[in-house]
């Protein structure tokens, strides 16, 4: 039988493959000129690689499907950045060159085959790790091997290189730090709100209120207390505590954080069955004894849920925080709207993606491991 | 009870800032230097509150249609196959941070409403498709087989049984899916769409607290009372089907 996946995917890769491939602007404003994988790299290229998902539609075993949906990625992955070489080596040395609609559908087309074969293949949490680790591994080497120096977001990355690793700092340490302290409080707060029943809903309320507010209203609602603060207190000061900049955003992001922690923290204690704490009890463990050694262990897997949640909203979330000046990829995203630069977008909102995405895949293995060790 | 009366001077204090914004001009006034407006004056606070919610409805209900077909596509025989990408898709999506689609969607669509929109739009599809396969998902099989039993069309099972008793947790999905478009599109006014959010924006260029409090107030405000609307309905439907 046909997959029928594989053939509503092959036509758009297909349509994709004459599309333009690559666009070409004599500077970095002017309106792009298009030039498709065929006028580029001749009739034989773009024939083999779209030989990839008419071949899938025969093919149902999933290793063989990751396989060659793998190459058909990197395939159009490189040929986007040897486009790029060829087309600019015949143009003026400010002559941009962009991916193109075409490049767009056919990665997008050959990821999602791959992410296809990916999930039929279920892979364990040992082997999902595996993956991401080759795939940045991947990725690393083709951008030191220079594959897509010729594309414009990467010179605009080369125009600025610095400056992107120091905002990448800066996006982590705000991702970062507010999601351990939010792991530092909520967790406490979870623990009493599970185990105070009159704690629970007033608690639970508020801080779904805040997650209400939007984030750009709460880090401006945060700039002037803050403001205040470091006016007219010396110890704020010399904590480097100011109206605008990392301290407001950083407090922002905690206050959202908090209600996946404390509510999975709270959630996951009441899954722990009764007779468990009844047989913990029973051998004698103390109150906070059974809390550690017992509760906390089998609620781990819900209380790593809330933390996955709470780390990929914060890492999207830094971005906004480019708004009241604390750094971050963000910075790059609202100069690019601010200059209707779409390269300088994407070079903020790419990297942010991937960040999100590879923090969601190790959340997700560490929480079928902690759910492996509790089932034993 | 108590819920309902906060709920009520709640929606009773937004209509009054909304219709008569000059009554609060005592209690912002504090907030703000000498000589600033303390109520947003560039445009009517009504009108953009108004253009707030068209926006956010005219990319939900789409987003609703499409993503509740898909959901019911996929969990049918014939689209099996779809299932495990969909899945492993709305999984991957929810990484996707709102800022970046809006970011994303701005060098193909240009500035102004439609990347708003369509960042809204597919922002939506995420918890509502989630919610719509779950409840198809987890519908009892004995359920089917009675309809089945009873000589129902498999066109008549899905309005007449399987729809209705998704509804609540389509409902759900379509609550989460709302507050999330109603904070992201403070954000579209970066990108020069009509909300709320210009209001805030506008706070933060001018170092003016009273006007982010009234746009970030407001928005929140809309938020709880639209997340009410929609946990009162579910709450009676699933009242009246365990009646049944």
């Amino acid at each position: 039988m046909l997959d029928r996946l594989s053939v509503v995917l092959a036509v758009p890769i297909g349509v994709g493959m004459w599309l333009p491939l690559l666009g070409l602007r004599a500077n970095r404003i002017a309106p792009p000129q298009p030039f498709s994988t065929a006028d580029v790299f001749g009739f034989w290229p773009p024939f083999l690689i779209l030989l990839v998902p008419i071949g899938l539609i025969f093919i149902r075993h999933p290793l063989i499907r990751t396989v060659l949906s793998m190459a058909g990625l990197i395939a159009v992955l490189i040929s986007v950045g040897q486009g790029a070489v060829q087309l600019s080596s015949n143009a003026a040395s400010f002559a941009r060159v962009s991916p193109a609609v075409g490049a767009w559908i056919t990665t997008a087309g050959f990821a999602l085959l791959l992410l296809d074969a990916l999930t039929r293949l279920r892979p364990g949490p040992m082997l999902r790790l595996g993956l991401l680790s080759c795939a940045i591994l991947l990725t690393s080497l083709l951008m030191i091997g220079g594959a897509w120096d010729r594309i414009s977001i990467m010179q605009e990355y080369g125009n600025r290189s610095t400056l992107f690793w120091t905002e990448g700092q800066r996006h982590l340490v705000l991702a970062f730090g507010s999601f351990v302290a939010a792991l530092l409080a909520g967790i406490p707060l979870g623990i009493a709100c599970h185990r105070i029943r009159n704690l629970r809903a007033p608690v639970i309320d508020l801080l779904t209120m805040i997650q209400t507010i939007p984030s750009i209203a709460l880090f401006g609602m945060l700039i002037l207390p803050l403001g205040w603060l470091a006016q007219n207190v010396d110890f704020a000061k010399a904590l480097g505590i100011s109206g605008i900049g990392t301290a407001p955003a950083m407090i922002a992001l905690f206050l959202y954080a908090l209600l996946p922690v404390v509510g999975n923290t709270a959630a996951g204690l009441d899954t722990v069955s009764s007779h468990v704490i009844e047989a913990a009890d029973g051998t004698g463990f103390s109150r906070w004894g059974r809390l550690w050694k017992i509760e906390l262990p089998l609620a781990m897997p819900v209380i790593l849920t809330g933390a996955r949640i709470v780390l990929v909203q914060n890492i999207g979330l830094a971005t906004v925080c480019a708004l009241i000046g604390a750094g971050g990829f963000g910075s790059f995203v609202f100069q690019g709207l601010g200059q209707t630069a779409p390269d300088l977008i994407l070079l903020g909102a790419l990297p942010t993606v991937a960040l999100a995405f590879a923090a969601s895949t190790i959340f997700g293995a560490l929480i079928d491991l902690s759910k492996r060790g509790s089932d034993d | 009870m108590i819920r309902r009366i906060s709920v009520a001077c709640l929606c009773i204090v937004v209509l009054a800032f909304l219709l008569m914004p000059d009554m609060f001009r005592p209690v912002l006034q504090p907030l703000v230097a000498e000589g600033m407006p303390p109520i947003y004056d560039r445009a009517n606070l009504l009108m953009l509150t108004l253009a707030h919610l068209g926006l956010v409805v005219a990319a939900i209900i789409p987003s609703a249609i499409l993503a509740v077909s898909l959901a019911i596509f996929v969990s049918r025989p014939a689209g099996s196959e779809f299932l495990p990408l969909s899945r492993a898709l709305t999984n991957f999506g929810q990484t996707f941070p709102p800022v970046a689609v809006l970011a994303l969607t701005v060098p193909l669509l240009g500035f102004g409403l439609w990347p708003t929109l369509l960042a809204l739009f597919l922002y939506g599809l995420l918890p509502i498709f989630e919610n719509t396969l779950a409840a198809f998902v987890t519908l009892s099989p004995s359920v089917r087989e009675a309809a089945a039993a009873m000589g129902m069309t498999p066109r008549q099972r899905l309005w007449r049984v399987e729809l209705p008793l998704a509804l609540p947790l389509i409902l759900e999905g379509g609550r989460i899916a709302t507050i999330i478009a109603l904070s992201t599109a403070t954000i579209g006014s970066t990108v020069a769409a009509r909300s709320l959010g210009e209001v805030i924006i506008a706070g933060l260029n001018s170092n003016n607290l009273a006007f982010i409090l009234q746009g970030g107030i407001l928005t929140a405000a809309l938020a709880l009372l639209i997340s009410e609307v929609f946990s009162f309905v579910i709450r009676r439907l699933q009242y009246t089907q365990q009646a049944r």
